[in-house]
């Protein structure tokens, strides 16, 4: 009998290391696995609670968390909520989080690999884990002024520094308070959430990178730069610009927004062209460039690629296999030219560049709340769009918009500035979308801004467009340029 | 092998009562740790109640100790110092779980639950008094065996009772509880205790019958198809518990106690193989055949599925505890379904860690080989098998209540022996420790012309000779 007893004693201790062994995989090798869980209600409440890092600008923070008495011990405040919204973006314990918030959440909230020594040294001192500051690249008066320049319009604005790609305003409207959502009342969070979500004007959607728009004839540097890089032009050739352009394969001919030729010429140069934003000297243009060279250029300028990581940007997107009237739509941002208000800031800012766009970033630096530096964003160039004397004949045509064309309303005073008037449309029914896209001073580029008003009510015309956006984009390089 | 060389073992006799107050003296001190650990990073100061709970533990283990002293002076040392600290740091882990619970309830506004951690002592009161009433009253765990059919009868009876309609409750799935003056029992618990009894009993008779060969194939020999009675009967009853109370945990508790039993008692490994193939047939069918079953199967390979099952909130947690542990008090085990009763190991390894997990384990394995050390020294066959059967009730309830809830086999309600909520289980968990102090006591003792053996022994030693 104790022969079999003895089988049974190592039999039991077998189930016993078979217990132990199960628990070694799942609490040594799979806790990460399990940890990560969207619905693990231990992390998702833990990383609530943490000291989390403020987003700031300087140093005043646009995101910060205070101490509270509830359970969750720390309330997210947004000081000037609807203002940052888009890109602070919110935190909130049932929704997750969007935004810097979102993509920045490891350092904020102190658990990103680069924070692992911050860690044990909290765990040793027996301190609270403590999030890492995220610094911004924007300006706060830019931002102030785009918010308010665009008041109760939908759309949005982006403004850069051209040189180093630095967003310094990034405003999306009707914007909405994200303090709403971080609320630790669950069901007015709730509530809020819901009436965002279901708001007709969409005021969480961030038009300024996450929505694409038609162009419209913004888009026209696009194909200016592609015809004048091509050799084949000069700012002063003679393109041929009727008042209407006939189309092959189609009895739909382009024409003119006002049903004239371009500034009185059928063969106007192309600064007149670009003056005046002349649709059948572009249509042309494009017909004798063809597509492939007007999406080569304007993916040179960044479209088809997601931009600014740090938000996650959609791509702007030219068409793939367009036919001549296409093309010819598409080379005046029409068709299917679709682009974020951020890619129109991108090109004007590679204009300003000497024709090197910059990888646009809005996270400047990441410390430690005893201010070590953790990473810190330095300039990065995209591609070179154009060559700098291309970037310089543009520039010229550009001031020439502003100065005697479309781009009147956006002059300053004792300023020279470059910019180019938009009005798009994508249906009879639809009201049109205004842009302009500008820089300043023309000759030692500051910013680099792009301003998209959504459902404008205005007459389908491009000095309406420049009418409307011009005077926002103003106010934003006045502010940047401290006017 | 004979009966003569097992007695021959040698065992110094020595009492090693005060090793014990040693080793009781530390799991008192680990378990009032605990609480008062407990006590500081939930409520921030040492909680009032500790005088309270290291006064009950500390009592009960000591007159436990005393009893022994007095009753069971050989008895093995180690046994009761486990019992003393898996028990108390179950109420500390309860009482843990009762403050995390009452503060979300707090946050949301309710009024708090009763607390389950006093319930809990009060119960360990109640098994510590079987637990000598057991020790003072069973002087020789001998006089048992004149009871087996009684204990027998008595463990189907205590099985039925949750068919017993009005008596009988579905609670989360299982009929294994019973409602009786406002208060629930889990009668399998003392069924198990009964079934060991009645097992032991009946094999010491029938062991030569067994023993006898019939063919032999693959060169195991197989018992002769007349003598399959026994086991098929116990294997119906235990498919009867599967297929009406719903209880997978049960019904392969009380068929692998029979097996191992049988085993023991006539060495044929023939036996464990023919057992395994009835339950695992059983068991396949079962899952084929019955939803409830099936759903367990399902939540076992798929914990993460829509409908989560049990098993998800406490794989969680032990994941969040990782290797170390979040540290007692700091995890959330309040999250974790049943975090208090059958998955309580859970909410050990969320916040002790993968370490505190396998130090638990090893505390179980130590009962157990314990137990089958006893069974080893003891020098009566019915003693052996007993003890046998003992220490293993607690390998199976341990594998299978840890393993169901750690992932590695589909889940099924059996309670963590001294640790989980509820009374049933840990008055009856007193009284299987106090039956293995007894007949280690009886296996330890110096060997004198006092210890009479029965007739039946002596028989079977006379014909194995």
């Amino acid at each position: 009998m104790n022969s079999a007893i003895r089988r049974l004693a190592v039999g039991a201790i077998i189930l016993m290391l078979a217990l132990m062994a199960n628990s070694t995989y799942l609490q040594a090798f799979r806790s990460n696995e399990l940890n990560g869980r969207n619905d693990n209600t231990r992390v998702r409440d833990q990383q609530f609670s943490v000291d989390r890092g403020p987003i700031l600008i300087g140093s005043t923070p646009i995101a910060q968390s205070k101490e509270t008495n509830d359970q969750y011990k720390y309330q997210r405040t947004y000081p000037k909520g609807p203002l940052y919204a888009p890109v602070t973006g919110y935190y909130s314990f049932q929704f997750g989080r969007g935004g810097i918030e979102l993509n920045q959440n490891s350092e904020l909230n102190g658990s990103d690999p680069s924070l692992a020594f911050r860690r044990v040294v909290d765990v040793l001192t027996n301190q609270r884990q403590q999030g890492a500051s995220v610094a911004l690249t924007l300006n706060a008066a830019a931002q102030q002024a785009a918010y308010d320049a665009l008041g109760s319009k939908k759309g949005a604005v982006v403004a850069l520094d051209p040189k180093t790609g630095k967003v310094l305003a990034l405003v999306s409207r009707p914007s909405y308070d994200p303090n709403l959502l971080a609320s630790h009342d669950l069901d007015k969070a709730s509530d809020a959430w819901k009436r965002l979500n279901a708001s007709e004007d969409r005021p969480m959607s961030n038009r300024a990178i996450k929505e694409l728009y038609p162009p419209g004839s913004t888009f026209k540097l696009v194909t200016a730069a592609a015809a004048l890089s091509s050799g084949k032009y000069k700012p002063d050739t003679q393109v041929n610009s009727p008042a209407q352009l006939p189309l092959p394969q189609t009895t739909v001919p382009l024409v003119n927004e006002n049903g004239k030729n371009c500034g009185g010429s059928n063969n106007a140069t192309l600064t007149i062209a670009l003056r005046y934003s002349c649709n059948t000297a572009f249509g042309t243009i494009g017909l004798d460039l063809k597509a492939d060279a007007l999406r080569e250029q304007a993916e040179k300028f960044g479209f088809g690629e997601r931009q600014l990581p740090e938000l996650g940007a959609v791509a702007s997107h030219f068409p793939g296999d367009p036919n001549e009237p296409q093309t010819a739509q598409s080379a005046i941002g029409q068709f299917d030219v679709r682009a974020t208000p951020l890619q129109m800031a991108m090109v004007a800012a590679g204009i300003a560049n000497k024709g090197e766009v910059m990888k646009p970033y809005l996270v400047q630096s990441v410390r430690t709340m005893d201010l070590k530096t953790i990473s810190e964003t330095k300039p990065e160039s995209l591609h070179q769009a154009v060559s700098s004397d291309v970037a310089a004949q543009l520039t010229a045509m550009m001031t020439d918009v502003v100065n005697n064309g479309t781009g009147r309303p956006g002059r300053i005073d004792g300023v020279q500035v470059a910019g180019k008037t938009g009005t798009a449309q994508t249906s009879k029914e639809r009201p049109p979308f205004a842009w302009f896209t500008a820089f300043a001073p023309a000759d030692n580029p500051q910013v680099a801004v792009a301003v998209m008003i959504e459902d404008a009510n205005i007459a389908r015309s491009d000095i309406a467009g420049g009418t409307l956006a011009a005077p926002v984009a103003k106010k934003v390089m006045e502010a940047v340029l401290g006017r | 092998m004979s009966i003569a060389s097992t007695s021959v073992i040698q065992i110094i006799p020595r009492s090693r009562r005060g090793v014990e107050l040693m080793l009781l003296i530390v799991a008192i001190g680990v378990s009032v740790g605990a609480y008062v650990n407990i006590g500081i990073t939930v409520q921030g100061r040492v909680p009032a109640s500790t005088g309270y709970y290291a006064a009950g533990i500390g009592l009960l283990a000591l007159i436990a100790h005393l009893a022994l002293r007095y009753r069971a002076p050989y008895a093995d040392p180690v046994l009761l110092p486990c019992a003393v600290l898996l028990n108390g740091l179950g109420v500390a882990m309860i009482h843990r779980i009762d403050l995390g619970l009452a503060a979300n309830r707090v946050a949301r506004g309710l009024e708090p639950r009763a607390a389950a951690a006093p319930q809990q002592i009060t119960w360990t009161a109640v098994g510590v008094v079987l637990f000598l009433l057991v020790i003072l009253l069973v002087r020789d765990h001998r006089r048992l065996q004149a009871l087996t059919y009684t204990a027998g009868l008595a463990g189907l009876v205590l099985l039925v009772l949750p068919l017993v309609p009005g008596l009988g409750v579905d609670l989360n799935g299982a009929r294994i509880w019973i409602h009786l003056a406002g208060m629930s029992f889990q009668p399998g618990e003392f069924a198990k205790v009964c079934l060991v009894v009645f097992f032991a009993g009946y094999l010491v008779v029938k062991r030569d019958v067994l023993t006898l060969a019939g063919h032999r194939f693959l060169g195991l020999d197989l018992p002769r198809a007349r003598d399959l009675g026994p086991i098929g009967i116990a294997w119906a009853v235990s498919l009867g518990v599967l297929i009406f109370e719903k209880d997978l945990g049960s019904s392969l508790l009380f068929f692998g106690l029979f097996l191992f039993l049988l085993y023991v008692a006539t060495e044929r490994a023939g036996w464990l193989i023919i057992g395994g193939l009835l339950f695992a047939g059983g068991a396949f069918f079962a899952s084929q055949a019955f939803g409830h079953v099936q759903k367990r199967v399902d939540g076992w390979l798929n914990p993460f599925a829509e409908d989560r099952g049990q098993v998800a909130t406490g794989l969680m947690g032990q994941a969040w505890g990782g290797i170390l542990g979040r540290g007692l008090g700091q995890g959330r085990p309040e999250l974790t379904l049943y975090g208090q009763s059958d998955f309580i190991i859970s909410s050990f390894g969320e916040e002790l860690g993968l370490t505190g997990i396998i130090a638990i384990i090893l505390v179980y394995t130590l009962i157990i080989e314990r137990g089958l050390r006893t069974a080893l020294g003891c020098r009566d066959i019915f003693g052996k098998l007993m003890a046998t059967g003992l220490a293993m009730s607690f390998a199976l309830q341990v594998f299978v209540i840890i393993g169901g809830v750690t992932g590695l086999i589909p889940l099924t309600g059996l309670a963590t022996p001294f640790m989980a909520l509820g009374g049933t289980s840990l008055v009856a968990n007193w009284a299987i420790i106090a039956l293995l102090l007894r007949i280690s006591d009886q296996a330890r003792r110096p060997q004198t012309p006092a210890a009479p053996v029965s007739d039946e022994t002596i028989a079977m030693a006379v014909q194995k000779q």
